[in-house]
């Protein structure tokens, strides 16, 4: 079933991914930020994944463009997933918000503006979720680092 | 003494004050007795009636995922085991057996049948946790005291093989810590026959309790459609009536070979809740009991040098032996370069640990799809539109957990 479903995705997408294959019992998809919405629209209408798990970024400090954007997709008509991925650069870091297609794409797109510094276009609430209003930086970047601190109030001494 | 500047509020709130008309804005928590872990709550109120909620957390936040990314692989296992501290060791065995897919090790099958065995008695105790805590704050506290009882049996159960009560750290890559400890599974019985006397109390003490229904029935409702556009997982989507569980949908440990049911509720509110995770109690009961019938014998951790340590009586006495065991300890085990995505069934929803390796000891990204975490999204759907004095009992029903919340 779950192999079934891929093939159909991979031939789908086969000619405007940037790279599509297997990767531990899911399928793995690249495209350009630009796609980012056209395909997960596909995904939720044509392939029937109903379910955003999870909205996070890898961060590749040496490399150009920096990040990776990556999306976990779940069907529960299926029970298949898709791991969507998408590479931005740090001085364009910003792609389309997926809000309008799937609700918990709101919260999990607050906590990666937080961590590491991407955009969501279209998402009208990226106050911080886990971190406090006027925390300096991205955390979850690599060139943050671990002990630096932020008191919000001054230690006493 | 000098002027004290004002603390800076660390939260901005999604709305204020004087929007609507005869409207008041009450902040609920971060520390309030009433909602169990540190969330605070905005509420915009109508009389007693819930217009608008904004929910924070975070205030539990302690950078579990930029740690990670200093720690060799094993010595994650106790951060992750502070996620969800009701069943430390379901994260535990998600966490291992993503590592594990990435290693491209298969556990040996007394470990799997002992891991599958120990994640429903994790679950039999946060859904007793989360029942008694709901259950309390609407005042009942015979029931709170039964259920609790019965937790505190199973936590020194565990700890008989652990060697702690909450965390456990019980996990390793490629296996377990320990074998059961001799009598284990005599007293598991006891404690399994104990758990059919004090639920089957609570049962006749609150299924058809009046006060109990009028506070629970069409509270917090939830439809299936929403509950999936909002994220939601676990038994809360199955209050909603869809039998949807990765333990049968994609089954990993031994789930497969097992018989049980996915209860489900009818309406997707507070009662419906409160009963999917009662009778989820007793699928895993089941299922604990057909588990202890049939261990296979043999190791509980796989005979493979790259995660498992050597034995000792080698590491004293050859070469290669103390040279492994130092480069597993020092450098961490050697995790081929790949990324993974291992779902299991935690006790609230779908506990997801996707991890980025470069081939090194060290992981370069931890991140946990925390189910807690996608629910507070969308708690605010359960919470707008009631009274006020239902937020407590909703928020209870959702069961959120700061630690994996806010990581």
């Amino acid at each position: 079933m779950a192999a079934d479903v891929h093939d159909r995705i991979a031939e789908r997408w086969a000619a405007d991914a940037l790279e599509i294959g297997p990767s531990h019992g899911l399928l793995a998809l690249r495209v350009e930020p630009r796609r980012l919405t056209e395909v997960a629209r596909s995904l939720k209408a044509e392939f029937g994944f109903d379910l955003l798990l999870d909205v996070t970024a890898v961060d590749w400090p040496a490399r150009e463009p920096r990040f990776d954007v990556v999306y976990h997709f779940y069907s529960t008509r299926d029970f298949v997933r898709v791991r969507l991925k998408t590479r931005v650069a740090e001085s364009a870091a910003t792609v389309d918000s997926l809000a309008a297609l799937y609700q918990s794409a709101r919260f999990a797109e607050r906590e990666c503006h937080e961590m590491y510094g991407i955009g969501f276009r279209g998402n009208d609430d990226l106050r911080p979720a886990l971190l406090y209003e006027g925390f300096v930086g991205h955390p979850l970047r690599k060139d943050y680092p671990k002990h630096r601190e932020q008191p919000l109030v001054p230690y006493r001494t | 003494m000098s002027a004290r500047s004002p603390l800076p509020n660390p939260i901005r709130a999604a709305f204020a004050a004087g929007e609507h008309e005869g409207t008041s804005i009450v902040s609920i928590g971060p520390s309030h007795p009433a909602t169990h872990g540190t969330v605070q709550i905005i509420a915009e109120l109508s009389g007693e009636r819930i217009l608008r909620t904004d929910v924070h957390c975070g205030y539990l936040h302690r950078g579990f995922e930029k740690e990670c990314e200093s720690h060799t692989w094993h010595n994650l296992i106790p951060y992750v085991d502070r996620l969800n501290y009701c069943s430390a060791l379901i994260n535990d065995f998600a966490y291992c057996d993503a590592v594990e897919r990435l290693m491209g090790i298969k556990i040996t099958p007394r470990c799997r049948y002992l891991r599958t065995l120990l994640a429903e008695y994790s679950r039999v105790a946060d859904h007793l946790t989360c029942t008694a805590a709901m259950l309390m704050e609407l005042g009942a506290m015979t029931a709170f005291l039964y259920l609790v009882m019965l937790r505190d049996y199973i936590y020194e159960h565990l700890a008989a093989v652990t060697g702690a009560r909450v965390t456990y750290s019980f996990g390793r890559i490629g296996g377990l810590a320990n074998d059961l400890p001799d009598g284990w599974l005599t007293r598991l019985e006891w404690i399994l026959s104990e758990y059919d006397t004090f639920v089957g109390r609570v049962h006749g003490l609150i299924d058809r309790n009046r006060i109990f229904i009028d506070r629970m029935r069409d509270i917090g409702v939830l439809r299936t459609d929403e509950a999936i556009n909002w994220g939601f997982t676990g038994p809360v989507l199955r209050s909603t009536g869809v039998p949807r569980d990765l333990r049968k949908d994609t089954p990993y440990l031994a789930y497969g070979e097992l018989d049980f049911e996915v209860p489900v509720g009818i309406n997707g509110d507070n009662y419906d809740r409160y009963y999917v995770r009662m009778r989820e109690m007793d699928e895993s009961v089941h299922m604990i009991r057909q588990l202890a019938g049939r261990l296979p014998p043999g190791p509980v951790s796989v005979d493979d040098r790259r995660c498992t340590l050597p034995p000792k009586h080698l590491v004293y006495t050859e070469i290669e032996s103390l040279i492994n065991h130092f480069k597993l300890i020092i450098d961490g085990p050697q995790v081929p370069a790949g990324e993974v995505y291992a779902a299991h069934e935690g006790a609230n929803g779908e506990l997801g640990f996707y991890l980025v390796s470069t081939g090194l000891g060290v992981p370069y990204k931890v991140h946990v799809r925390a189910p807690s975490f996608v629910h507070v999204g969308g708690i605010h759907r359960l919470l707008e539109g009631y009274q006020l004095a239902d937020l407590v009992p909703t928020f209870g029903s959702v069961n959120m957990i700061g630690g994996e919340c806010d990581r």
